[in-house]
């Protein structure tokens, strides 16, 4: 058997040349490589995420509306813990000892939960108190980060509110990491890139026991937050609280905009709630509660809801008409308490006849304009209705309807103009004229606006052909513009001139005594207004009313709905008439504190399907 | 008494001192990993370096016993204990405790015994009482078969368990009969598929062919102790390389590394055979045949498991591989572990001062992985140092073993260093990385009355049987 000892050797050898294999990845491990000493995972290091406040957020003369307020949350780091009086932790933190007991074991069991608070922001009470006796509980620290504070607990709709990012906002955008919060709805998400600020790291070496001994390298590998960008709103602080007032106990909203700019001035979407409620340990309840309440006070009802425009709508038609040469300013028709065609019957009130364009307007007769609009829609100019009624539905679009506007908030809604093979798939092609379609000359039948697109048509009338796209961010801080789509003018293609006229109707319509909304006229400032009566499915008609001033230098352009109160001069109107009042003198003037009373005493929330006319 | 004295000059204190080394350093990182400020007293059991060193002091007694017994009684009772393990094994099977989802656990009132650590210290007495019988030849098939089954009949039944880790041991007793004659090709050929297997699972197909071309040539260059050929077929590599990439430019051939390794590799392949069949060089032929044979195993083993297996039936693979076996995934442990050795740096952090280990960041620190305490607290110098002990003690057994008179001592003494190479190689290589992760301990430092035990018995038969080399020759 001697003769296999050499074999001695070669076992020698393979365990010689696996420990020399050792050694040489021992080296590389230890020495050479600096990719496992600097490991986010290393523990000798603790990374603090240094969490930067949110952006402010400021009105358009500089009063903060947002500021932020410290917040901390609790976190445990599992193997720091030590034996502790976990009946007093309990009783601080208001929490039964199961849920202490779960806490810990959820952070034991996964890696992962540990990034996670065991108990978020806690009040400033619990916090002091625990601060001063944190070292009776080793293994127990509070990351603190910040929460919104509302100077100005108002327009919820308009600012959003701050919530914790969810995998797929993890997954859509790498920056965020469990914990994190971000803006869900409002300005706080479309702006969210500005306002958050970006995070700080900083490392520092702690020792077995947990404790800090400095930052690790001479901070050389810290980052700093960076504070997030504050915002200037387009919005008057005074006069979002003024109109969130007046729409206290309605539904529906107000958005007030610059013409010659298209800032946004009020954007009150009414019920509302106040953003305050959104924030902090009590988000989740609060929300609930306002999911599960009927009057639906989380809805958008300035860019979510679509109503009929009704005669709203009515400057629109005589405008088109105007620009396509089928009528001018001096065209008169009879009106006898409605328009009747060939079957058809646009019923219409009583006012005197027969009357020009600019009366028409002033009283709002359903027959002129059904005239004007059956005039444009069988214009013998094109070879078809449906390409005469493809040219009137390009001016509407022009006017920016139909699409949504591109408000810098998220959910915008658009409204409706049908296209004209919506009405051949209808009525079957070639088979549909201007009467069949009649309604939609008085803002009803198949059209539906957003509240904000209103606005914007009363701003079109304003500017006297042009717009600028409403939105509601003026300036971000330490950037040089905002988003080049708000400050280019859209032109409507619609002529100057044919301004006029409309502009004359607004202005008799609300100050000439036989004008719709001759009650809400103001002594000094000249309003041009237009009534809408938005007759809907859901119960007594929509009070709409949409209006600019001053009439030679509009300095605002306004439209207020208000959900199923009636006529449009009864709340819409006198609600308007306020605000612009407040807006242009600062106050109401005491003659017109009547009709201020009556808007505020007026309540339709809880009672609007009991209303009779 | 006089034979006590006897024995006492006889001992090799040398492997006593290294195993007092081990052992205390292994216990100085089961204390310094789990150790914490309000453990309360140190003579509480529930304390695993409290255990732990009530299990060395059981040791130290059982050794004491060793010693004095008769050295041929361990010879005597090879098959009676090879027999109750492989008892053991059986029941562990039918009314064993499931630990991780492997039944190899018997639990009695505070003790849990693993019969497969013990069934190694049978085996290995059973294969050397075989072995060494007075008309045993490694070279006849039957006696060779006997040996095998001796050999493998545990690990059939600790598969069963499963406990994968344990069954692999038992390969690394072929390193026993390679010394008592096996012929090294079969040493060969199991390293190599061994080794085929794992590089196929862990490196790329580039490095793969690279790694594999280069073996083919050095083997050739050794076999055939022509360096200059070794010199030539580098040329013709890199003219062949550089022709390629050339071709690879006009679009012909796709331009990446691994089609040029390929077209390179194919060319080389091609030329050399062409070479070999003019020249009629055997030499060349075979070592190109076994290069092509090669990569084609490796091909087909990457083939076979990912696209003819199902992913259920690969999982399985990849859980008795232990690939996956625990809740974070394979890369997890590995990466949580070569941080944590990483992180210690040349000097290390310092006793006690670990934190990765510490923090319980790496799972099982105590048992499977308690070499990244080594690494992170002691650093490369401490790593360094537990390698040279190791080795030292495996080529101290090595030189005890070729001393001794009886076959018997010498087979036996080679099933431990076999055994104990074996724990040591799997479980550093996987927790530095270089090894898939297979749960088995590291001999003297690992947590784990059975195997701690086990490994010490097992070491001081040997030296009580070489302590005796001189008295008997059995």
């Amino acid at each position: 058997m001697e003769q296999y000892t050499n074999r001695k050797f070669i076992i020698g050898a393979i365990i010689l040349l696996v420990g020399f294999v050792f050694t040489i990845q021992l080296f590389r491990l230890q020495v050479i490589s600096s990719t496992y000493k600097l490991s986010a995972e290393s523990n000798t290091r603790r990374m603090e995420i240094v969490y930067p406040a949110r952006g402010l957020l400021y009105d358009r003369n500089g009063v903060l509306i947002a500021d932020n307020l410290p917040s901390y949350d609790l976190k445990i780091a599992p193997y720091e813990l030590e034996a502790f009086d976990s009946l007093q932790l309990c009783k601080i933190l208001g929490i039964d000892m199961e849920t202490l007991r779960n806490g810990i074991r959820r952070v034991k069991r996964s890696a992962a939960e540990r990034f996670n608070p065991f108990i978020k922001q806690l009040s400033p009470e619990v916090y002091g108190t625990l601060k001063e006796k944190q070292w009776m509980f080793p293994g127990f620290y509070f990351s603190t980060r910040t929460l919104r504070e509302y100077r100005r607990d108002f327009a919820a709709h308009l600012l959003g509110y701050v919530g914790e990012v969810d995998s797929t906002v993890i997954k859509a955008d790498g920056y965020y990491e469990l914990g994190d919060y971000y803006g869900v709805s409002g300005v706080e998400s479309t702006y969210e890139q500005y306002l958050r600020g970006v995070k700080g790291r900083k490392y520092k070496l702690i020792d077995v026991h947990g404790r800090e001994q400095g930052s690790y390298n001479e901070g050389r590998y810290d980052t700093d937050a960076e504070v997030g960008h504050d915002l200037t709103l387009t919005i008057d602080a005074e006069l979002q609280a003024y109109g969130e007032l007046l729409m206290d106990g309605y539904k529906g909203s107000i958005v007030a905009i610059q013409p010659k700019t298209g800032e946004i001035l009020t954007f009150v979407s009414a019920p509302g709630y106040k953003p305050s409620l959104l924030v902090g340990r009590d988000r989740e309840a609060n929300y609930r509660m306002l999911r599960n309440d009927t009057v639906n006070p989380l809805f958008n009802y300035a860019i979510q809801a679509q109503y009929p425009p009704g005669s709203t709508f009515k400057p629109v038609t005589g405008m088109i008409a105007l620009q396509e040469g089928v009528a001018t300013e001096r065209t008169i028709y009879y009106c006898n308490l409605g328009y009747h065609a060939r079957g058809v019957y646009q019923r219409c009130h009583s006012h005197p006849s027969p009357l020009d364009f600019i009366h028409s307007l002033e009283t709002s007769c359903n027959a002129y304009f059904s005239n004007l609009f059956r005039l444009t829609i069988e214009n013998r100019r094109y070879p078809d209705v449906a390409t005469a009624y493809s040219h009137w539905r390009q001016y509407i679009l022009n006017l920016g309807f139909a699409d949504p506007l591109g408000v810098d908030l998220p959910y915008e809604k658009g409204g409706f103009i049908p296209k004209p093979d919506y009405f051949d798939r209808y009525f079957g092609a070639g088979r549909w004229y201007g009467l069949t379609i009649l309604s939609m000359a008085i803002g009803q039948g198949e059209v539906l606006t957003t509240p904000i697109q209103n606005a914007n048509m009363a701003a079109v009338i304003a500017n006297r052909g042009y717009f600028y796209v409403p939105h509601i961010v003026k300036k971000i801080a330490g950037v040089d513009t905002i988003d080049s789509k708000y400050t280019t003018p859209m032109l409507s293609n619609i002529d100057t001139i044919y301004f006029a006229p409309v502009i004359e109707g607004m202005r008799l319509a609300v100050n000439s005594p036989s004008g719709t909304a001759y009650w809400v006229r103001h002594p000094e400032v000249v309003i041009c207004g237009k009534t809408g009566t938005a007759e809907n499915p859901h119960g007594p008609a929509h009070s709409v009313f949409i209006a600019f001033a001053p009439k030679d230098d509009p300095q605002i352009a306004i439209s207020v709905y208000v959900e199923h109160g009636v006529w449009g001069a009864r709340y819409a109107a006198p609600i308007a008439s306020l605000m612009i009042e407040k807006y242009l003198t600062g106050t109401i003037a005491p003659e017109r504190k009547g009709i201020e009373q009556r808007m505020l005493d007026g309540n339709l929330l809880y009672k609007e399907h009991e209303t009779t006319n | 008494m006089r034979r006590q004295i006897d024995i006492l000059s006889t001992i090799d204190w040398l492997s006593v001192f290294l195993y007092l080394l081990l052992i205390i350093f292994g216990w100085l990182n089961v204390f310094a990993v789990n150790y914490t400020a309000a453990d309360g007293s140190f003579f509480s059991l529930s304390h695993r370096y409290t255990m732990q060193m009530a299990w060395m002091i059981l040791s130290m007694v059982v050794i004491l016993f060793i010693f004095a017994i008769d050295s041929r009684f361990f010879s005597f009772m090879a098959y009676p204990a090879y027999a109750l393990s492989m008892l053991m094994l059986l029941s562990v099977v039918v009314i064993g405790t499931a630990v991780h989802g492997s039944k190899s656990w018997i639990v009695l009132g505070p003790v849990s015994l693993q019969p497969s650590e013990f069934a190694k210290l049978a085996t290995i007495l059973a294969l050397a009482r075989y072995l060494s019988g007075y008309n045993m030849k490694i070279t006849r098939p039957h006696d060779v078969l006997i040996a095998v089954g001796i050999t493998f009949f545990p690990a059939l039944l600790i598969m069963l368990q499963p406990d994968f880790g344990s069954t692999l041991v038992y390969v690394a007793l072929v390193l026993v009969l390679y010394r008592e004659g096996l012929p090294g090709m079969i040493l060969v050929f199991l390293l190599s598929v061994a080794g085929l297997f794992l590089i196929t699972l862990l490196l790329s197909p580039f490095v793969l062919l690279i790694v594999l071309s280069s073996l083919a040539l050095l083997i050739y260059v050794i076999v055939n102790r022509k360096p200059l050929h070794f010199v030539l077929v580098s040329l013709a590599a890199a003219c062949l390389i550089l022709i390629v990439t050339m071709i690879a430019r006009y679009g012909i051939i796709p331009g990446n590394k691994l089609a040029v390794a390929y077209y390179t590799l194919g060319g080389l392949v091609v030329g050399s055979l062409v070479l070999g069949i003019r020249t009629k060089s055997r030499i060349i032929i075979s070592t190109v045949l076994v290069l092509v044979v090669a990569v084609g195993f490796t091909y087909s083993v990457d083939y076979v498991f990912h696209n003819v297996m199902k992913e259920h039936q690969q999982n399985r693979v990849n859980v008795m591989l232990g690939l996956e076996s625990d809740p974070y995934g394979y890369e997890y442990n590995v990466r949580q572990s070569k941080i944590a050795i990483g992180s210690g740096g040349f000097v290390g952090k310092g006793f006690m001062q670990g934190t990765q280990t510490k923090f319980r960041f790496v799972p099982e620190q105590s048992t499977d992985f308690i070499f990244c305490t080594v690494g992170e607290e002691w650093g490369f110098l401490g790593s360094f140092g537990l390698v040279l002990l190791y080795v030292g003690l495996l080529l101290r057994l090595i030189v005890l073993a070729e001393r001794q008179r009886s076959k018997f001592s010498r087979i036996y003494g080679y099933g431990v260093v076999a055994v104990l190479f074996f724990h040591f190689a799997v479980n550093l290589g996987m927790t530095i990385g270089l090894f898939p992760v297979i749960g088995i301990p590291l001999p003297f430092l690992s947590y784990g009355g059975s195997s701690f035990l086990t490994f010490s018995v097992m070491l001081f038969i040997f030296i009580r049987l070489d302590a005796s080399r001189k008295t008997y020759l059995i």
